[in-house]
């Protein structure tokens, strides 16, 4: 069981990446609109995006 | 009634039902005579707007659009303004931001937007306009991103695009204010996500030390848990968990009693208790409970936030509804362009037809006819002459006038109706204050109960006065309690909203459960707001000669006749000429043809006008006399249809307890008229009220009413009832109301007419029993928590487990409770929701 010495703070980092991740996202706004992303990736309809790529 | 009146009756939907035609861009019923066989693909429209938006988006292979099965279900309205003051540089400085790379970048908020289809068509601007470099739809805000080349284009052009695809542009002036609630939300989510992770982690650790407890657990992976979960508490507190120690301070700073203070006495004892047993290796750890209070309250904060914050909105969007730049006349005769905020008393400006005046003011030349609906409600435009006042905001229909500017800006009637508007949003605060009030109680209870705890049982064993007091403050941790109301809140506003019933705040739904007062507007409420033809007498001969005089004039009344006969071809008439407030004259065939109100035709003909509208047969109607050679041979009747279900609506309220009023700004006699149809007693219907008078009725009724807790409820569809709408106890837009109505009411109602009405009343009655029974069940487990607690029954680790307990049936109690029916039907449409995988709603057939 001594494995766990190494595990868990293995776990802990990769909690920290993601949560590290979820934070980024926020700060750079992609939860700032919840209701139009949804309805806008209905509309891909090949290479006429809105976006320039 | 006879035969001849065939038309009286016809709305639009039971046209569309008898002829089953429907426009091809905006879905309305086509009036049978625009129907051209052999159209290519077999198009038709209602309407030459219509026409142009549908031939803009084929020639730009935009043609996409048209598979969207949820489209607009409003007709396209496009204004045709030139929005030549987006280009101004005045409006540049006020609203326009560089982008990078010589561009620039704006936030236009668009009137009519409303689902899917509309994202679509936005965000394809740039593919319409060249040098439009994207635009971006926020479509519950209904806020565009726009970003431009100047060198290659103007923000007008880009504005007058959106226009033709039926979306009015107007600069977003809550830019700062949006800038910092952004970033508000932000840093709100980002708590709630690092407290989360957070939690979930040290509930793992928790978990391996509960089983460790029970089947026995080496020391050494013991203390690893233990010190694991203390390192993970203590970014937890610093972060996310600093806002209620934030709080509590300021609450000690200003003696008063918050919901903070016991929160953070918990986290801190809990913190500490837990820290020192985890140095001295011995004893219970508090952890879990501690970062699972942090993050559930983060979450019910949060909701709740949310919840009140589209409220706050409201005025900024009615600021929109004034020019933003008015033409002025130099004492050489010059105009030139100049920002209404830039008008000053005494200056002469030019209001040309269809454009809406920038200040309050005296004409001083020319005659037009302006309509004051903004302000009054009234739809029938008024005559202006030389010497008569005009307001800011109200629409100059007929011709073009000169203005002295009297009260521009802020003075203006209109900025003054909208403050109302802000005081009434302002006055709601009570329910609030009621609620802090409630807190307060709530923690004095509990600080003086876990104060007593310690008390009691310090003499006896001072370690289990620690343990004891601690387990008092997590049990009663008001996480339940503060879930309770907005978990309920949000999930009944996310399902009346697939009914078709946007609701915007919690009090809303409190306010609505018990029956109470309901004052109703009447033009675009209980009647569908537009000038119909509902009757006609006499010879219909004379029909094409009426058309060629009413064709091209903006009046309404020309709209109605157009509308009620739109197969037929117009005749040719010359020598056509409009006589402001009286009618319209010219020749057809030879003969003189006049067209206009009883008196003026009676002046020039001689004829007993007062019999022939006694033909009419109804008083509220809009009687308009055809005459041919000198002879009167017709008489037409106009007016505004009362909508199908407004009667059995309001019985169906009455029969629930609710007292209804009419309250309209039109005259007397017609709204009398429309409240004896619709079952008002005659002590229930005032006309010709101001926007000031409705404000002040509402004012009065809530002022007067014996019952406390029965609300006054404000329903219209103008800005004339904005002012109402904010000062009522709930106010409620209707389908197709002014965008700046719909803003200020704290619910609106998406589908046509006026029957989601009693669905609402019934979704807030079942919401509120939820809510009870939340706050019941919540109440009573934390006095359950505070028996065991005080007698030493519960270790804090029980009530650790306890806490979070409690919160996971408060929750489930919202989610499977029986609230809004989300199967309500859409027109055209079949039903929305998800009822069949919601149990409890699907039995909820109460809005049949």
């Amino acid at each position: 069981m001594s494995v766990l010495f190494i595990v868990v703070p293995l776990a802990l980092f990769v909690v920290a990446l993601a949560v590290g991740a979820y934070v980024w996202s926020a700060r750079a706004g992609q939860f700032d609109d919840l209701d139009t992303p949804a309805v806008r990736m209905l509309h891909d309809d090949g290479a006429e995006g809105p976006h320039p790529r | 009634m006879t035969a001849a009146s065939a038309v009286s009756g016809a709305s639009a939907a039971n046209l569309a039902g008898r002829f089953g035609v429907a426009c091809t861009h905006c879905g309305l019923a086509v009036p049978p005579g625009l129907v051209r066989e052999g159209a290519p693909h077999g198009t038709r429209f209602c309407c030459a707007a219509c026409a142009t938006a549908y031939d803009l988006l084929q020639s730009h292979g935009l043609g996409g659009y048209y598979a969207f099965s949820e489209r607009r279900e409003v007709a396209v309205r496009r204004t045709d303004r030139s929005y030549d003051e987006f280009d101004h540089p005045a409006f540049a400085e006020l609203y326009v931001q560089p982008a990078g790379e010589g561009r620039l970048r704006t936030e236009l908020y668009l009137e009519g937007v409303h689902c899917a289809s509309c994202v679509w068509l936005v965000e394809r601007v740039p593919l319409l306009v060249p040098g439009a470099v994207r635009a971006e739809l926020d479509v519950r805000r209904s806020l565009a991103r726009v970003e431009w080349d100047p060198r290659q284009v103007s923000l007008s052009a880009i504005a007058r695009a959106l226009d033709t695809l039926g979306y009015a542009a107007h600069p977003f002036r809550g830019v700062t204010r949006d800038a910092m609630r952004t970033r508000e939300d932000r840093a709100m989510l980002t708590r709630i996500g690092v407290a989360g992770a957070i939690a979930g982690n040290v509930m793992l650790a928790a978990l391996a030390l509960y089983s460790g407890e029970f089947h026995g657990m080496e020391r050494e992976y013991e203390r690893l848990f233990r010190w694991v979960s203390f390192g993970l508490t203590i970014p937890a507190l610093l972060g996310p968990g600093r806002l209620f120690f934030a709080g509590a301070w300021s609450a000690l700073r200003t003696r008063t009693l918050h919901m903070d203070l016991p929160i953070a006495i918990a986290l801190g004892a809990g913190f500490a208790r837990g820290a020192i047993n985890t140095l001295a290796d011995s004893g219970p750890v508090y952890f879990d409970g501690v970062c699972v209070l942090v993050f559930l309250l983060l979450t019910g904060r949060f909701l709740q936030q949310r919840g009140q914050r589209a409220a706050a909105d409201a005025a900024e969007l009615l600021y929109s509804l004034a020019p933003t730049s008015a033409r002025v006349r130099g004492s050489d005769g010059a105009e030139r362009e100049c920002p209404a905020a830039g008008l000053l008393p005494g200056m002469e400006v030019v209001v040309r037809a269809g454009e809406s005046f920038p200040c309050d003011g005296e004409v001083v030349e020319g005659r037009s006819s302006v309509n004051a609906a903004l302000l009054t409600g009234e739809s029938r435009p008024a005559g202006v002459a030389p010497g008569g006042a005009v307001y800011a905001g109200t629409l100059n229909v007929q011709a073009p006038v000169v203005v002295r500017v009297g009260a521009p800006g802020e003075a203006s009637r209109l900025a003054q109706l909208l403050r109302h508007v802000e005081e009434g949003a302002a006055r709601r605060a009570p329910v609030v204050a009621f609620a802090n009030r409630l807190s307060g109680v709530f923690v004095a209870v509990v600080l003086v109960l876990a104060a007593v705890t310690f008390a009691l049982w310090y003499g006896r064993h001072p370690q289990a006065a620690w343990d004891h007091a601690i387990a008092l403050l997590i049990v009663t941790c008001p996480c339940a309690l503060a879930l309770a109301t907005p978990l309920a809140v949000t999930v009944a506003v996310g399902r009346a909203a697939r009914g078709g019933l946007y609701i915007k705040g919690g009090d809303a739904i409190e306010l609505l459960a018990r029956p109470g007062v309901l004052v109703l507007d009447k033009t675009g409420t209980v009647t569908e707001g537009r000038t119909t033809l509902v009757a006609w007498q006499g010879d219909d001969a004379v029909r094409p000669a009426v058309l060629a005089l009413e064709d091209g004039s903006s009046h309404p009344i020309a709209d109605g006749f157009r509308r009620a006969w739109p197969g037929l071809a117009a005749a040719r008439a010359t020598e056509l000429a409009h006589h402001v407030g009286g009618g319209i004259t010219g020749v057809v065939n030879g003969a003189e043809v006049l067209v206009g109100a009883p008196r003026f035709v009676a002046t020039r003909t001689g004829a007993d006008a007062d019999a022939w509208v006694r033909r009419l047969g109804d008083a509220t109607l809009t009687p308009v006399l055809v005459a041919v050679g000198g002879r009167v041979v017709a008489v037409a009747g106009l007016g505004d249809r009362v909508r199908d279900d407004a009667r059995a609506t309001l019985d169906r309220l009455r029969a629930r307890g609710w007292r209804t009023l009419l309250l309209s700004g039109d005259d007397p006699g017609v709204v009398a008229a429309v409240g004896n149809r619709l079952g008002f007693a005659p002590g229930e219907v005032t006309g010709a009220a101001t926007p000031e008078a409705k404000l002040a009725a509402v004012v009065r009724l809530k002022a007067g009413a014996r019952d406390r807790r029965a609300p006054v409820v404000m329903v219209g569809d103008g800005v004339n009832d904005a002012a109402a709408i904010a000062a009522a106890d709930v106010g409620i837009g209707v389908h197709g109301g002014a965008e700046a109505c719909l803003a200020t009411a704290d619910a609106y109602l998406t589908t046509p007419g006026i029957e989601p009405l009693v669905r609402l009343g019934d979704g807030a009655r079942r919401t509120m029993r939820v809510i009870r029974r939340n706050i019941l069940f919540s109440l009573g487990y934390n006095l359950l928590g505070v028996v065991l607690a005080m007698t030493g029954v519960i270790s804090p680790l029980i009530a650790a487990i306890m806490m979070p307990a409690s919160s996971i049936t408060v929750v489930l109690g919202s989610w499977l409770g029986r609230s809004f029916d989300a199967t309500a039907t859409r027109p055209g449409g079949r039903a929305h929701g998800a009822a069949g995988a919601e149990p409890g709603t699907g039995a909820a057939a109460v809005a049949a």
